[in-house]
């Protein structure tokens, strides 16, 4: 099984490379990708510098043009997965059915994968996206439970990648539109969810306040820990009581099931957080190294080390984690 | 303002399928209602969750014959979340019928039904105009314009469409804006979503998230969220109607649709100014209303519809 690690910049790269990655997933300095973070991403001097870093260690490199292209705009798309296809790159991760064609038409020998965007979650979906564009993998969306997982995987002759560690998107990705209901920017159109430049902090006598495009979607008291402000993961009122309405500020990790995520024939397992720092992708990669290699040597026996889950519980948002939609209780 | 009647183009009225959990009864009296309503398409099926059955696509096909009847189009709706074998198969199922047009709202919908006319639902991604060209060699023969696209991709998509192809707009109702694994309602009441007990049942219009200064921001219904305030674009029609948009969507709530259809035909055919049918549509949407997509703004904004109280 594939470990394939996140890549914001050239340091988390060869983080990501030295700890165990087999594989970095990046983006491009725009919004074709789904992390267009002020300051993220690589520059055609870091890309080279990158891939030539990755592939002299055997690593694979992912560019990540997940987003949606618009009529207006449209050539960013296509220029970036001509530029990508130019870079040698492993593959190409794309969402969009208009760019899919595209790429598959002009570059055959390319590799592509679905991406988590891409929101094929069954194999009618897949068996489509695999006939028009030969994709050779798909990151299905955190929706379904792992007993779906492994049924997925048997019903189609694709690669199946999924979410093991990291944020935890509650909706089926590609297909939430919460972010520009409050911003007028969402994950498809702008490549970001919640984008910072929306987001205002405020001090006031019943407690802190988190606006996103002006709509208050936390107010915690003072000296209540702060997460990245996610409007999924805010509390509001729901008939007469305050709860959070869609889920907890909790995040992914799925170590505890590892040995059943391999047994179901998953070929990789992505960690989630190309906006995350050099620090957290070294710690997140080394960890899950170690746990693929002992679960590959002895699944039966393999249990999560103590050390691991302190480890990755110090680098989670939140704090708290779930094993997320993997587990059916979680639905 | 008076919407003009003079442009050749007017587009026609449709029905989307009802969203929520209604018993049969009340769907029954809705659609007898509504085939007396000035729509001219009307969306039948269950969209959001397989686990409501109280009627069945035998059923649909049968509301289906008798919207036909009555001279309008029926389409059939399918699920937005396809996830297990189970509801594959009722997908593939409902797709190997060939006597209605079918609405794709999964991208599974799309593996079946290739190679004949179909709908592409809202939340298919069809952002641009290369996916529209792609889909319609496939037998796309409408599409519905995703929500959070405004007047601007509008224009450009229907500047650039293949000939033939049909745009639809998300025109009136709570916004459809995201589908989970998870049963929110369930999850809000406590409840795990194999033992639901069908709660969503007890709101006909969704259940209200209100933000914590008391404004309605999310309706919860079932996998699906929506937004509270309700999107209409009654005040761009004359906008829409100059680009050659083909379909206004009106989606069903619990009151007053058949009113809404009345107010948009009016408008549309020059009997009612907008002036009056905003005022009408504002009583019939109990969180207020929004059009900021539609302007390229905030979704839940409302440039062109503004309210008296924020």
């Amino acid at each position: 099984m594939e470990l394939v690690c996140p890549a914001g910049n050239l340091p988390m790269l060869k983080a990501a490379v030295d700890n165990g990655a087999n594989a970095v997933y990046i983006g491009f300095r725009d919004d074709t990708n789904a992390r267009h973070f002020a300051g993220l991403n690589f520059n055609d001097k870091q890309l080279d510098q990158g891939i030539k870093y990755a592939h002299d260690r055997g690593v694979k490199v992912f560019v990540a043009i997940n987003t949606y292209a618009q009529p207006n705009g449209w050539e960013r798309w296509t220029a970036a997965v001509d530029r990508a296809a130019g870079l040698g790159v492993d593959a190409i991760i794309l969402a969009d059915m208009g760019v899919l064609d595209y790429a598959a038409d002009r570059y055959p020998n390319v590799n592509l994968h679905l991406s988590v965007q891409g929101s094929a979650t069954n194999p009618s979906a897949i068996g489509f996206m695999q006939r028009h564009f030969g994709i050779k993998r798909v990151v299905v969306p955190r929706v379904l439970s792992l007993a779906q997982v492994a049924h997925l995987i048997k019903e189609t002759s694709v690669p199946v990648e999924i979410f093991g560690f990291g944020s935890l998107c509650v909706m089926v990705e590609g297909r939430c539109l919460l972010s520009s209901y409050a911003t007028g920017q969402s994950p498809n159109t702008f490549g970001a969810c919640s984008p910072a430049a929306h987001v205002e902090w405020r001090d006031t006598a019943t407690g802190q306040e988190t606006r996103l495009g002006g709509i208050l979607i936390e107010r915690r008291s003072h000296g209540e820990a702060a997460g990245y402000p996610t409007l999924c993961k805010g509390r509001y009122h729901v008939d007469g009581e305050l709860r959070h309405a869609i889920e907890e500020p909790t995040s992914l990790n799925t170590l505890d099931i590892l040995p059943d995520v391999m047994a179901a024939g998953v070929t990789a397992i992505k960690i989630e957080g190309r906006q995350r720092s050099t620090r957290y992708v070294s710690q997140v990669a080394k960890v899950w190294r170690e746990a693929i290699d002992a679960c590959t040597r002895n699944p039966q026996a393999f249990r999560p080390k103590e050390s691991w889950n302190q480890i990755l519980a110090q680098v989670s948002e939140g704090t708290q984690t779930t094993i997320g939609p993997y587990e059916r209780t979680w639905h | 303002m008076t919407s003009s009647s003079n442009s050749s183009h007017r587009p026609r009225l449709s029905l989307g399928s009802i969203l929520y959990l209604w018993p049969r009864e009340r769907v029954m009296d809705f659609y007898a209602e509504m085939i007396e309503s000035p729509v001219d398409v009307i969306y039948l099926g269950e969209t959001i969750c397989s686990k409501r059955r109280q009627l069945r696509p035998e059923d649909y096909w049968e509301l289906a014959e008798r919207v036909v009847a009555a001279g309008k189009q029926a389409v059939v709706s399918t699920l937005a979340l396809i996830e297990s074998d189970g509801e594959l198969k009722t997908l593939q199922r409902i797709c190997a019928d060939e006597r209605f047009m079918i609405e794709a709202n999964d991208l599974g919908a799309l593996g079946y039904l290739e190679g004949r006319p179909f709908v592409a639902g809202h939340s298919i991604n069809l952002y641009n105009h290369r996916t529209l060209a792609f889909l319609a060699e496939r037998g796309l023969a409408r599409w519905v314009l995703p929500v959070e696209l405004g007047r601007e991709t509008a224009a450009d998509l229907l500047r650039l469409r293949p000939e033939g192809v049909e745009c639809e707009l998300f025109a009136f109702g709570r916004l459809p804006l995201a589908y989970s694994a998870r049963c929110f309602t369930a999850y809000n009441r406590n409840l795990a979503k194999d033992d639901c007990q069908f709660c969503c049942g007890d709101y006909p219009d969704g259940l209200t998230v209100s933000t914590q200064d008391g404004q309605p921001f999310l309706t919860l219904n079932g996998i699906q969220t929506q937004s509270a305030n309700t999107h209409n674009l009654l005040p761009a029609l004359d906008e829409v109607r100059s680009m050659g948009v083909d379909l206004l969507r009106i989606s069903p709530q619990s009151a007053h649709t058949a009113e809404v259809a009345e107010v948009f035909a009016k408008v549309l055919d020059g009997e009612m100014d907008t002036a009056e049918g905003m005022a009408k549509l504002r009583d019939w949407a109990p969180s207020g209303l929004c059009d900021g997509y539609w302007t390229g703004q905030a979704g839940h904004s409302a440039g062109l519809s503004p309210m008296e109280t924020r």
